[in-house]
C-alpha cells in the first residue's frame, strides 16, 4: 500500500485517494518527428526494477497532480513533487543518490 | 423543474448522532489564492478572508473552506448563494476566476458525539487520530466508494460533505458505522495512536 504526501495540499494520502498516472516526464515527440520517435513516445516506457518516477493525481482529494519518486522493489517514497516542471529537483535527486547509489533512469542519475 | 430528493433524516444511533442531509448554501471559487490581488480584490465580500491550507473558517452560518491551492468552498445561507455569486462576479471582475452557485450538487451531513473519529476511521483512509487531523482542518477524502470533505467542528462536532446523488449512500454507511455493537474505541486505548 502507497502512502504518497501531495504537494499540492499535504495530505498523506493513501493509496486509495489517488489515480495513477503512468510514467513521469514523458515528452511529446514532434511535429515533424519520425514515425518511430512518435511511436516511442507513444508506447514505450521505463519498467525499471528500482528507482521510478511517475505522475499521480490526488483525486479524492484536492484533484491535483503531482509526481513521485518511489523504488518499485522496496516501495520505499523518496519523495513528490509539483506536476508542472519536466524534470525532478535536485535536492531529490540528491536524496535518492544517497539511499540508492549509482542508480538511473533515463538520463537522470 | 425536477424536484431535489433526499434520503430520509437521521437521527441518534449508538452514540451518534446523525444530522442530515442538508442542503446548505454552497459556492465555489475558483482563482490563484496565493495571488493577494484576488484576496485584495475579495475584501469585504469575503468577511472570512481567504482561509489558509486546509482551514475551514465559520461564523454563523458563513463558511470558507480550502479545498485545493486554487478552489474555496464558500457557505452561506440556502438562499443566499445566487446573491453571494453575483458580488464575487462583481469583485473579481476582470481577475482570471470562476464562481458557481453549487448549493443543488452537494449534501452536508453533521456528526455529534465523542465517537464521530471512531466512526470515521472506518469508513476511509483519513488518519482520524486527533494528531492526523486536528479541530478547525477540512480533510478531503474517501468514505467507502465515495469522495467527502470532513470538517472537524470540535471534540463532540464534525461535518462530512459529500455530493447530494450520493447522500443517502453516505447516510446508510454512516449509519451502519455508528451502530450499537460495532465501537472499535481504538482512540481511547493506551495503545492506541500517538498523542
Ligand atoms: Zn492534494
Amino acid at each position: 500500500m502507497l502512502i504518497l504526501t501531495c504537494p499540492a495540499c499535504g495530505i498523506a494520502a493513501d493509496e486509495t485517494e489517488l489515480h495513477p498516472g503512468g510514467e513521469a516526464h514523458v515528452a511529446r515527440a514532434g511535429p515533424h518527428a519520425s514515425e518511430e520517435a512518435f511511436s516511442d513516445y507513444l508506447f514505450s516506457r521505463e519498467n525499471p526494477r528500482g528507482v521510478h518516477f511517475e505522475r499521480w493525481r490526488h483525486a479524492m482529494g484536492c484533484g491535483k497532480w503531482f509526481h513521485a519518486a518511489r523504488c518499485t522493489v522496496t516501495l520505499e517514497i523518496f519523495g513528490t513533487y509539483r506536476a508542472d516542471c519536466t524534470a525532478p529537483p535536485e535536492a531529490l535527486l540528491e536524496r535518492i543518490r544517497a539511499a540508492r547509489p549509482g542508480w538511473s533512469w533515463r538520463d537522470f542519475k | 423543474m425536477s424536484e431535489r430528493v433526499t434520503p430520509a433524516a437521521g437521527g441518534r444511533n449508538g452514540a451518534l448522532r446523525i444530522m442530515g442531509p442538508e442542503s446548505r448554501g454552497m459556492v465555489t471559487l475558483r482563482a490563484d489564492l496565493a495571488d493577494e490581488t484576488i484576496a485584495a480584490a475579495l475584501g469585504d465580500v469575503l468577511p472570512l478572508g481567504v482561509p489558509g491550507r486546509r482551514e475551514g473558517r465559520h461564523d454563523g452560518a458563513k463558511g470558507a473552506l480550502w479545498m485545493s491551492p486554487d478552489e474555496l468552498l464558500l457557505l452561506c445561507e440556502r438562499d443566499g448563494a445566487g446573491a453571494l455569486v453575483a458580488r464575487i462576479g462583481e469583485a473579481l471582475d476582470g481577475l482570471h476566476h470562476l464562481v458557481a452557485d453549487m448549493s443543488d450538487a452537494r449534501a452536508v451531513f453533521t456528526l455529534e458525539g465523542e465517537e464521530y473519529r471512531e466512526v470515521l476511521a472506518k469508513l476511509g483512509p483519513a488518519d482520524m487520530s486527533p494528531r492526523g487531523l486536528a479541530h478547525g482542518e477540512v480533510r478531503r477524502t474517501r468514505l467507502g466508494q465515495i469522495p467527502a470533505a470532513l470538517w472537524l467542528r470540535g471534540d463532540t462536532r464534525a461535518e462530512v460533505i459529500c455530493f447530494r446523488s450520493v447522500a443517502g449512500y453516505l447516510h446508510d454507511l454512516l449509519w451502519q458505522a455508528a451502530a450499537p455493537g460495532g465501537r472499535v474505541g481504538y482512540f481511547q486505548r493506551a495503545d492506541g495512536p500517538p498523542a
